[in-house]
């Protein structure tokens, strides 16, 4: 990370004043009207857009290269498990020890 | 009025609480690791009570994004709650200040669990079921950013494939809708296509785009996720 602790201030800051004002904004003023449909269809694919981007840059890119790692392995390892409706917080652990021990390992 | 709707949120919030515990204690730590002060990352946690949000942020500084990317990713990201405010709206009582105080309260378990399915909510059930949800992401950033500091690098332990993992836990709810795969398999290819040329946090706010699929797709829902 390259940001100054001012910056962290200001990113902390940012962050309260975005996602306070995002929950309030349609309680205070738009209660009882709808939006334009169209916004509904963006808004409900916005997160696994992000999601599957975060994701996928986490997974495979380190900088400006991409590429698989011993994360790779770990995060693997949990899509199975989720996928196989285990418990997130098993799911979280089992990715932790299998990313630790290979690390130690390699 | 409803002290028992909200014994019965408060019983139901317990088991996403307990997620949000472990989750929010990794924030703590990775936080903490990518150069937060320990205080920052808890007054985020507690000032800021949004994972998703929270996470994008961090997996973007880390990344060695600015601070203009990692509240663009943010933003974006916390778009849903836009969509959860408006449908609660109708449901609150009293002014507009009072009704946005209470929509704070919005939390994706907790506005799903209190969600009446006739486009009316539970508003003293969904207040209970974030006070739990509340009270252990404060008390596990404080866990993890105080522990951050002792335990050196948490690469070691495994720690930084804890957010990957829960953003496929939530992203695999959404991907019940067949819209919201192709979604995020455009999200996927435009930020990796991206990654070799674009500043670090260009490639993920630009998946953003991915959501205009949605275009004349009418209304998708939010679907329940686990994350506070």
């Amino acid at each position: 990370m390259r940001l100054s602790e001012g910056e962290v201030w200001l990113l902390i800051g940012g962050l309260v004043v975005m996602t306070a004002g995002m929950k309030a904004i349609g309680p205070a003023l738009i209660g009882g009207r709808e939006l334009p449909a169209w916004t509904a269809g963006v808004i409900a694919l916005m997160a696994p857009a992000l999601l599957a981007a975060l994701v996928a840059t986490a997974v495979f890119a380190e900088g400006t290269d991409l590429g698989v790692g011993v994360d790779t392995v770990g995060v693997a390892v949990a899509t199975v498990l989720l996928v196989l409706r285990a418990p997130l917080v098993l799911v979280c652990a089992a990715a932790m020890v299998v990313t630790a021990a290979l690390r130690a390992l390699t | 009025m409803g002290s028992e709707e909200f014994r019965l949120g408060l019983r139901l919030g317990l088991p996403y609480a307990t997620v949000g515990f472990v989750l929010s204690g990794s924030f703590g730590v990775l936080a903490v690791q990518a150069g937060f002060t320990p205080l920052q990352a808890i007054l985020t946690s507690a000032l800021v009570f949004a994972g998703s949000a929270q996470f994008a942020a961090l997996a973007i500084v880390t990344g060695g994004g600015g601070v203009g990317a990692a509240l663009g990713a943010a933003t974006l990201m916390h778009s849903r709650f836009l969509a959860m405010g408006i449908a609660l709206a109708p449901s609150l009582p009293g002014g507009p200040l009072r009704r946005a105080a209470e929509g704070q309260a919005v939390v994706d378990a907790s506005w799903a669990l209190a969600n009446r399915g006739d486009g009316t909510f539970n508003r003293v059930l969904m207040i209970g079921t974030t006070i739990p949800q509340y009270a252990s992401w404060f008390a596990g950033t404080v866990v993890g950013a105080l522990a951050g500091d002792l335990i050196g690098d948490p690469a070691k332990y495994g720690l930084d494939v804890l957010f990957p993992t829960f953003f496929i836990a939530i992203l695999l709810a959404e991907l019940r809708r067949p819209r919201a795969r192709l979604a995020a398999i455009a999200g996927a290819g435009i930020s990796l296509a991206l990654v070799p040329f674009a500043p670090a946090g260009i490639p993920v706010l630009a998946a953003g785009a991915a959501a205009l699929l949605g275009l004349g797709g009418g209304h998708g829902g939010t679907e329940e996720t686990e994350e506070p």
